[in-house]
């Protein structure tokens, strides 16, 4: 630690509800899907119980249609929801942010044309396209998602980098920075990415949520990846056939996909408060 | 002249906005179009069984038009597009633009009633949550809003079932007449549960933009001036907000109506219901590339209207965005 750390005022913890319940739930995710690399409860395709028994002290979730542990598969299905929603969010903002920024630097002809592809790209059905490319895949078919996800996802990433950076191309600090001759590399390192990172940041929650969410529907139309590495969109499906005789298998895989959705949009929301004060105590 | 100068401004406006959903249209058929022969297997494999023969194979082709150059094949595949002809599918042989006018008459009125209801249940409670702001249920809208943007529609469709079907059994889960409307009560009664699900989900997230709207227009000047000027809170909020807070909600709703009708593809799963989603995952299991084609370009032109219908909706609310030259 510095001096100057040292003498700083130390910035007060928010009691922020929305932060510290961010923080939990995903981190009790990220703790299970780790957990799944090295231990799960039973192994999740051996027939470890009778068929679609009730919660039980063997049994938390208890067991699917087969006789396989719920909670097992559950516990996998934060480790796929985990996978699709960073690979995804990852491939969109790789090729989103990128475009977005070149867009904001290019000449007129070229900004226009980008911008046009961002806007055709929105309006197309993502998840039908996603539904024909998966499908049609015979192998890989979680990759396959998480790219057709990602590409869908970069054109909205691609527009709001490019909105968000042109308004910062036109403060004072940026001509400030050009006049002082730092190269459109150094500008884009030092002065745009950090001044967009925090609005960017929220809006990759955002996207975070809707893939995962698009995968859990894939999964529940028969076009997800085949188990063990099943998602929770594919246990509700498989739930939703025997619903009438065990409800519990298909309420609580439901109820992961929420906590980890909610959890990951209300970290964002936390550290966005935390790091803008003017939005400090609003809601 | 400034009348003929704000028509020109519009008709400029016009045809730039309908160029744009023209070119869109066509690059979401060129895509389309590389997509289903970038997939591995030929089209033509969906019309033969195991151990067919060369000759068979070769007359597969030359039906389907695979064994034309790529060039041929879409010059042809744009010039039925444009004449509207979609084929027939490879399994039923039927025509594919009739087969999805029939099922269109299971999803459109599920997503539009679905739309519908959520706008009726959203806009006056967002208002509401504007309007009182620092009571308890501010917060609970803003739950309600976050878990409408964190649920799965399917999800909520199998929890609906799960409470209206099986535990109250009031509302059937499925059971949509296999003759459609010819049965109008059966078919009205089944559509329940799936229009309550997707009206659920896009009254939650909408809930959120009424009230960023409403807000918006509490805090505005012209708000403060009318009151000022003696006009009653409601009176003034009917007179000068509804107008300006519409403006950006319905963007959001030209947004939210395609997410409705994608929406509805997956509720038509849960439900059973034999709409254009079931036709789509059906064409998809089958390998019925006539169908696949159809319905997605079908999807699309529609996704692409309503955005078209709700830009010049915008516009003619908005005086202001309306004589623009160049919408922002």
């Amino acid at each position: 630690m510095s001096a100057v750390d040292a003498i700083a005022p130390r910035r007060r913890l928010p009691a922020s509800l929305t932060l510290w319940l961010g923080i939990v739930l995903v981190g009790l995710h990220v703790f299970v899907a780790l957990l799944t690399l090295v231990w799960t409860p039973y192994d999740p395709t051996a027939l470890s119980g009778g068929r679609l028994e009730a919660p039980s002290f063997a049994h938390w979730a208890g067991t699917d249609r087969l006789g396989r542990d719920l909670l097992t598969q559950m516990m996998i299905g934060s480790r796929i929801a985990l996978i699709v929603g960073i690979g995804a969010v990852a491939i969109g903002a790789l090729i989103g942010v990128t475009l977005g920024i070149l867009s904001a630097f290019a000449n007129r002809l070229l900004d226009d044309a980008l911008a046009a592809t961002f806007d055709i790209l929105i309006a197309f059905p993502t998840l039908l396209i996603a539904m024909l490319v998966v499908a049609m895949s015979d192998t890989a078919n979680l990759f396959s998602a998480i790219l057709a996800l990602g590409i869908a996802l970069s054109a909205v990433i691609g527009r709001l980098t490019r909105i968000l950076a042109k308004r910062v191309l036109l403060t004072d600090f940026i001509t400030a920075a050009r006049t002082s001759g730092t190269s459109w590399p150094g500008i884009v390192a030092e002065h745009v990415l950090p001044n967009i990172w925090p609005t960017l940041s929220v809006n990759f929650a955002l996207q975070f949520g809707l893939a995962v969410i698009a995968e859990a529907s894939l999964s529940y139309l028969g076009l997800g990846a085949p188990p063990p590495n099943a998602s929770w969109g594919r246990l509700l499906q498989e739930a939703q056939g025997t619903v009438y005789t065990a409800p519990f298998g298909a309420i609580a895989p439901g109820i992961a996909l929420v906590t980890l959705v909610i959890g990951v949009n209300l970290l964002a929301d936390g550290l966005r408060d935390l790091a803008d004060p003017t939005r400090r105590g609003r809601r | 002249m400034p009348q003929s100068g704000k028509d020109r401004i519009l008709t400029a406006y016009l045809l730039r906005r309908s160029l744009i959903l023209v070119l869109s249209l066509f690059i979401a058929a060129v895509v389309l179009f590389i997509l289903l022969r970038l997939l591995p297997g030929d089209p033509a494999n969906a019309l033969l069984g195991v151990g067919a023969t060369e000759a068979q194979i070769a007359a597969a082709r030359a039906q389907v038009g695979s064994d034309q150059p790529l060039a041929t094949q879409f010059v042809g595949f744009i010039g039925n597009l444009v004449r509207f002809d979609l084929g027939a599918s490879f399994v039923s042989r039927a025509s594919v633009l009739a087969e999805i006018g029939n099922r269109m008459s299971v999803t459109l009125p599920l997503a539009i009633a679905g739309f519908l209801l959520a706008i009726v249940v959203a806009v006056p409670l967002g208002i509401l949550a504007a309007v009182k702001a620092n009571r308890w249920y501010g917060g609970l809208i803003s739950v309600v809003s976050q878990l409408g943007i964190a649920i799965p529609v399917f999800w909520v469709g199998i929890l609906l079932v799960t409470l209206f079907s099986i535990n109250l059994r009031l509302l059937p889960s499925s059971g949509f007449p296999l003759r459609g409307w010819s049965n109008p009560g059966q078919a009205t009664y089944s559509l329940v549960l799936p229009v309550i699900t997707i009206a659920l989900v896009m009254a939650a997230s909408l809930l959120r933009y009424v009230r960023s709207a409403t807000q918006d227009v509490l805090g505005s000047d012209y708000l403060r001036t009318a009151r000022a000027l003696g006009a009653s809170f409601p009176e003034a909020l009917v007179r000068h907000g509804i107008r300006n807070g519409a403006v950006p909600v319905i963007s959001i709703l030209g947004i939210e109506l395609a997410t409705t009708f994608l929406g509805a593809v997956v509720v038509e799963r849960v439900f059973a219901l034999p709409g254009l989603g079931s036709m789509l995952l059906l064409a998809i299991q089958q390998r019925d590339y006539p169908n696949v084609q159809g319905v997605l370009f079908i999807s699309t032109l529609l996704v692409l209207l309503i955005g078209f219908a709700a830009d010049l909706l915008q516009r003619f609310v908005d005086p202001r965005l309306r004589n623009r030259a160049r919408a922002a």
